[in-house]
């Protein structure tokens, strides 16, 4: 399981270019900053205020209790990082220039529509600003396991309720890459130890397989 | 000349049962602990506190985990929370705790969409249109205080109408202010303290460090000390 998180995020990690400033959320999302190219610059939007994330402190002597990412970790910061409160952090997610965010999901449907926040019936846990990250951001790209103990995630329509509408753009599996547009969703890339007939069996939607359908690669 | 300076408990003297708080700090960071204690040791109770989150338990966060409770934690750890108006409710134990034993309701505000309510009140809008929450629950579920919400289409995009947020008192923690009241919060702390200044009819700050007034280059000051009532002394650097 480890390896296929792994398989994700670094594939996921492919999806960023030079310069630019991004949202990861926590867990899964979280490992993509370990796979970025060290030729290329990436800047990474801590939503309970700055640019310029870092890294997990490991330490108890290495922690500024003045620095936590939004999970309440501590963490470190880049030297260019730049601090910001709650009200610049979120108006520079809405105003769409933090240009996507990395987020796990419960459920998406196959119009983008995404439910990653609360299951009705169970402990509240709250959206945090995963609603206005969804909103805001110009890309949202999911990265999650395909399905969950075998119930498909990928789906014609979200059963629980809405982070957002129709906001993911992009979804990345252990099986593939897919891309959210008009026509449904398309498989742009497969993993070569899947079959195309596996991950529609695996999808509570029609796929749709690109004519361009690559190998996902795991590097 | 006015002294804004007083004793955390003098401060929180006129904090009522049933009054409506809003308090800074992201799971503890930046949340004025000295003020969080004196709210404790008057023992108010049934408060509505607006905050980004419950704080946190003992033993959290779990990487270095705290001796005691942080921030709005304290108060919930003395159940004197009735309803909680915040973003993220999953961290500290005590709040679904609470919300099963049916002594304490909440309700949930989009993290963005909630700084701007308060900025809202504070700085004299009647509301705020947002993108964030159209096609969700926020859309059908009332507000805090019970109102429908209201969803404006303007040039094809539909945003809510989110009415402001304000309160009885705010308590903030500075990492730095003057005796004036002039401060900024440094690093990760500042997050909800900036908005809530001003929000309610009672501003009351407890820095880190309190400096003299012209100590320091006034242009590192992010809030304006005209918005701030009371001054408590006393704050402590976070110890893990």
């Amino acid at each position: 399981m480890a390896d296929l998180k792994t398989r994700i995020a670094k594939r996921c990690a492919k999806e960023f270019k030079d310069g630019e400033f991004v949202n990861l959320g926590i867990g899964l999302p979280t490992m993509v900053a370990d796979y970025i190219p060290d030729d290329i610059m990436v800047t990474f939007h801590s939503e309970n205020g700055f640019a310029g994330i870092d890294a997990v402190v490991d330490k108890e002597e290495d922690v500024d209790v003045d620095i936590i990412n939004s999970g309440g970790t501590y963490v470190t910061a880049v030297p260019r990082v730049k601090y910001f409160d709650t009200a610049e952090s979120f108006g520079l997610v809405r105003g769409g220039h933090v240009r996507a965010t990395v987020l796990g999901a419960m459920q998406v449907a196959e119009n983008g529509d995404l439910a990653n926040w609360i299951i009705p019936g169970k402990k509240v846990a709250g959206m945090g600003g995963a609603m206005d990250l969804c909103a805001g951001c110009p890309e949202v790209i999911i990265v999650m396991l395909h399905t969950q103990k075998g119930n498909h995630k990928i789906l014609k329509e979200c059963t629980l309720p809405l982070t957002a509408e129709r906001c993911v753009s992009k979804i990345i599996t252990e099986m593939g890459v897919m891309e959210v547009t008009d026509e449904g969703i398309v498989v742009t890339e497969l993993h070569p130890d899947y079959t195309k007939e596996d991950i529609q069996a695996a999808t509570g939607c029609e796929l749709k397989f690109s004519p361009d359908l690559k190998p996902m690669e795991e590097e | 000349m006015i002294n804004k300076i007083m004793t955390a408990d003098e401060a929180v003297a006129g904090v009522q049962d049933g009054m409506t708080i809003m308090v800074g700090g992201f799971l503890g960071t930046g949340s004025p602990e000295v003020l969080m204690d004196a709210l404790v040791r008057k023992g108010v109770k049934h408060l509505t506190v607006i905050g980004n989150d419950g704080g946190l338990h003992t033993g959290q966060p779990a990487q270095f985990g705290g001796k005691t409770p942080r921030g709005i934690g304290k108060l919930l750890e003395h159940h004197m929370v009735d309803h909680l108006i915040a973003s993220h409710i999953g961290v500290n134990p005590l709040i679904n705790e609470q919300i099963a034993e049916g002594t304490l309701r909440y309700t949930l505000v989009p993290q963005g969409t909630l700084a701007e309510k308060i900025r809202a009140a504070a700085y004299g809008l009647g509301g705020v249109l947002t993108p964030t929450g159209v096609g969700t629950p926020m859309e059908t579920e009332v507000d805090e205080l019970g109102r429908e919400k209201k969803v404006v289409e303007i040039e094809g995009v539909k945003y809510l109408f989110e009415m402001p947020l304000r309160a009885d008192y705010s308590f903030i923690r500075p990492s730095v202010a003057d005796k004036f009241g002039n401060f900024y919060c440094a690093k990760a702390t500042k997050n909800f303290n900036y908005v809530m200044t001003g929000a309610s009819d009672h501003t009351i700050i407890a820095p880190e460090k309190l400096v003299e007034i012209g100590e320091i280059d006034p242009d590192y000051f992010a809030v304006a000390g005209v918005l701030v009532d009371t001054i408590v002394e006393g704050e402590q650097k976070w110890q893990i």
